[in-house]
């Protein structure tokens, strides 16, 4: 008999699949120079249009294309205004974020708690019936497999391959790929769409496959854009360090629902916004070992456990690709 | 610069340029809005029209305006600062929270005592501002000390504030024995701030709002304090360099807006709801951000779009009851009037050499 726990464990992959998604997905713009702060509002919009389409035409695939194709283009809306228009990338994020979420409600009420197709589980042969690992890893929904290729193939594809070395000059060195003959801007653009498209994927994953049905400002989807965008920075902006980041953070939250129980002083709201302060946290101690006051105090213990504390935060400590958010001029 | 206005035209005509395109983008958003009612199988025509009549039918209804108009324009007139030093205080929403949760917290404190009612109205405003400045302090501090980016600080702090508020709703500050998301008990009528009579404009919330807008003119226009924020905003390393304590105007901005913020959670609660409830802030803050960029920043331009805004807000309620549209669709219309005033002013930027010989040399 599988062991309670082990469902448990499962459940938190499910859960994470599409933050990891999307965390890749912004991991690639980010790493091309466009940071796509409309994430929250994408996400929420692309999930509510692959809802819809799934529903309308009962096609799970069209639902997800239609989501995909939505992220793209809230993607190719932030990449126009900040690359072609050089307007801040930060305020046209921002607006979307807005524009998206309240389209989202709007045009979604129409399907708001009705039932819908939603994403079965895919045992794979063979392996699904390996003890222990076959329950947590091989009889999982499609989404949470295409997660881990996703992954996979981001890490191959910025790290071992050529097109991976020009996606992180582009950001890192704009000029310097551009006297080489890079394309920059339009390089900046492929990435963006393309992680956008991966956002909106993540959307239709969120809502298709963990929740199941679309449920409007309640479907716990708002605010996870967001956490995404924090999970990319705790990341270092590198894929596989940002899945793991995302399993963390996962893993938290369902031990805070499995202590919830136990503590009934505190009311049931309380344990939902548990992922915010975390993402405070996870900020906090990316950035901890930059900070002035830090390595004063640091300087003050005693140098063996000096020594530790210092590994500990510069193990943790991240740094931006240096042409993030900066205009680029081709001329 | 004003001057060579006057001696060359084709600046002037440049002018007339940019009013085209400005109207081209509000045409656009309202093609975008016309395109979403179409989606939703809503008769476009018949909802802007129910907008308008929603928001201007009657002497009532437009006193309904204003009375949103009024914490909008305070938010927004406290995000001018945090703008002007180049901050986006997207915690606002939250520091609007944290004022109502001060506010409510002593007049639920002092509402036995016996103090006469505007000693502990007044108190409630200063813990409002008190609260939102912390807040907003939070944030700052932050930023300052460990780096964290205000918009992450400040939207994880307004998740915070939701969580804080619905933890008293449902815990220490439940009403007996009906623990829901109608809020707290109503406070007695004698501690509600006073109305005009039969409408829901409170004159003093109209002074409050009026005094903010005037309060931040002067600052940023007329005083040392203000030229330093924009230093500050324009660039800061500059700024620094030329001996500017940029973390510390940085701080005083954000206290600053928090503090006028937390003022719009005590008039929401002793105003207009008279209890703490979950959607205290009525998404005044994310709708101030979205005025500050739809006026470029400007203080007097802000009066005329939160104005407008306002009657969008009240025109969407009217929109709910008569043609069951969800009521998010003026935050529709209005992000995408700031989307494409953002996107038209960078066409704008673009593609003006080609319109216009170059002729400035201070670009």
């Amino acid at each position: 008999m599988t062991p309670e726990w082990i469902f448990g464990l499962a459940g938190v992959l499910v859960a994470a699949a599409p933050l990891v998604i999307a965390v890749v997905g912004e991991t690639l713009s980010e790493r091309a120079g466009v940071v796509n702060l409309s994430l929250n509002g994408a996400m929420l919009l692309a999930a509510m249009v692959g809802f819809a389409a799934a529903v309308q035409t009962g096609s799970l695939e069209l639902g997800f294309l239609a989501a995909t194709m939505i992220g793209a283009l809230m993607a190719l809306v932030v990449a126009f205004a900040s690359l072609t228009l050089r307007q801040s990338q930060v305020a046209v994020g921002l607006v979307l974020a807005l524009l998206g979420r309240d389209l989202a409600y709007f045009l979604g009420s129409p399907f708001m708690n009705i039932p819908g197709p939603r994403v079965g589980p895919l045992p794979i042969p063979v392996l699904k019936d390996l003890p222990i690992l076959g329950p947590l890893l091989f009889q999982q929904t499609p989404t949470v497999y295409i997660s881990v290729l996703v992954v996979v193939a981001a890490w191959i594809w910025m790290f071992r391959t050529r097109p991976g070395l020009v996606l992180r000059c582009v950001g890192e060195r704009p000029s310097a790929a551009f006297g080489r003959g890079v394309p920059v801007t339009r390089v900046r653009y492929g990435y963006a769409v393309l992680g956008g498209a991966l956002v909106g994927f993540a959307g239709a994953a969120y809502i298709l496959d963990f929740k199941g049905g679309w449920q409007g400002p309640i479907s716990g989807m708002d605010g996870i854009g967001w956490i995404v965008l924090a999970i990319t920075i705790f990341g270092g902006w590198h894929p596989v360090r940002g899945a793991f980041g995302v399993l963390l953070f996962a893993l938290l939250q369902w031990l805070s629902l499995v202590v919830q129980p136990s503590l009934p002083g505190i009311p049931p709201q309380v344990f939902y916004v548990v992922p915010f302060p975390l993402m405070i946290f996870a900020l906090l101690l990316t950035n901890l070992g930059n900070a002035e006051w830090v390595q004063m105090a640091l300087s003050r213990l005693p140098e063996s456990r000096r020594r530790l504390a210092f590994r500990i935060l510069h193990s943790l400590r991240v740094s931006p690709p240096a042409g993030l958010g900066m205009a680029f001029k081709e001329e | 610069m004003r001057c060579k206005e006057a001696l060359l035209p084709h600046i002037r005509s440049s002018r007339w340029i940019e009013f085209g395109i400005q109207s081209l983008s509000v045409l656009m958003a309202l093609l975008f809005t016309t395109l979403v009612l179409v989606m939703a199988g809503a008769p476009p025509l018949e909802a802007y029209r129910q907008m308008l009549e929603g928001a201007f039918g009657s002497l009532k209804r437009m006193t309904d305006v204003l009375a949103t108009w009024a914490p909008l324009i305070m938010v927004t007139s406290g995000l001018l600062l945090t703008f002007t030093a180049g901050l986006w205080n997207v915690g606002v929403e939250g520091q609007i929270m944290l004022g109502a949760i001060a506010a409510t917290g002593v007049i639920r404190a002092l509402q036995e005592t016996g103090l006469p009612p505007f000693v502990i109205l007044i108190l409630a405003m200063v813990a409002g501002m008190a609260g939102g400045a912390a807040w907003a302090g939070l944030v700052g501090l932050l930023k300052i000390y460990t780096g964290i980016h205000e918009i992450f600080g400040g939207l994880g702090l307004n998740f915070l504030a939701t969580t804080l508020i619905l933890w008293l709703i449902f815990g220490p500050w439940k009403r007996p024995g009906i623990a829901s998301m109608s809020g707290t008990e109503p406070f007695p009528e004698h501690l509600w701030l006073p109305v005009l009579p039969g409408l829901r404009l409170s004159p003093w919330t109209l002074i409050l709002a009026l005094s903010s807008i005037v309060v931040v003119y002067v600052l940023l226009m007329n005083t040392h304090f203000g030229l330093r924020l924009k230093a500050i905003g324009k660039n800061i390393r500059a700024a620094h360099r030329l001996g500017v304590p940029t973390s510390r105007y940085m701080f005083l901005a954000l206290l600053g807006c928090g503090a006028i913020a937390g003022l719009v959670g005590a008039l929401q609660v002793t105003a207009t709801y008279h209890r703490l409830i979950h959607a205290i802030s009525s998404g005044y803050g994310y709708m101030g951000l979205l005025v500050g960029m739809l006026a470029n920043y400007r203080v007097l331009w802000s009066v005329l779009v939160a104005f407008f805004f306002a009657a969008l807000n009240i025109g969407g309620i009217q929109l709910m009851v008569t043609l069951r549209l969800d009521s998010t669709l003026s935050g529709v219309m209005q992000g995408a009037l700031v989307l494409f005033v953002l996107l038209a002013q960078g066409s704008q930027a673009r593609w003006k050499p080609t319109l216009i010989p170059e002729s400035r040399d201070d670009a």
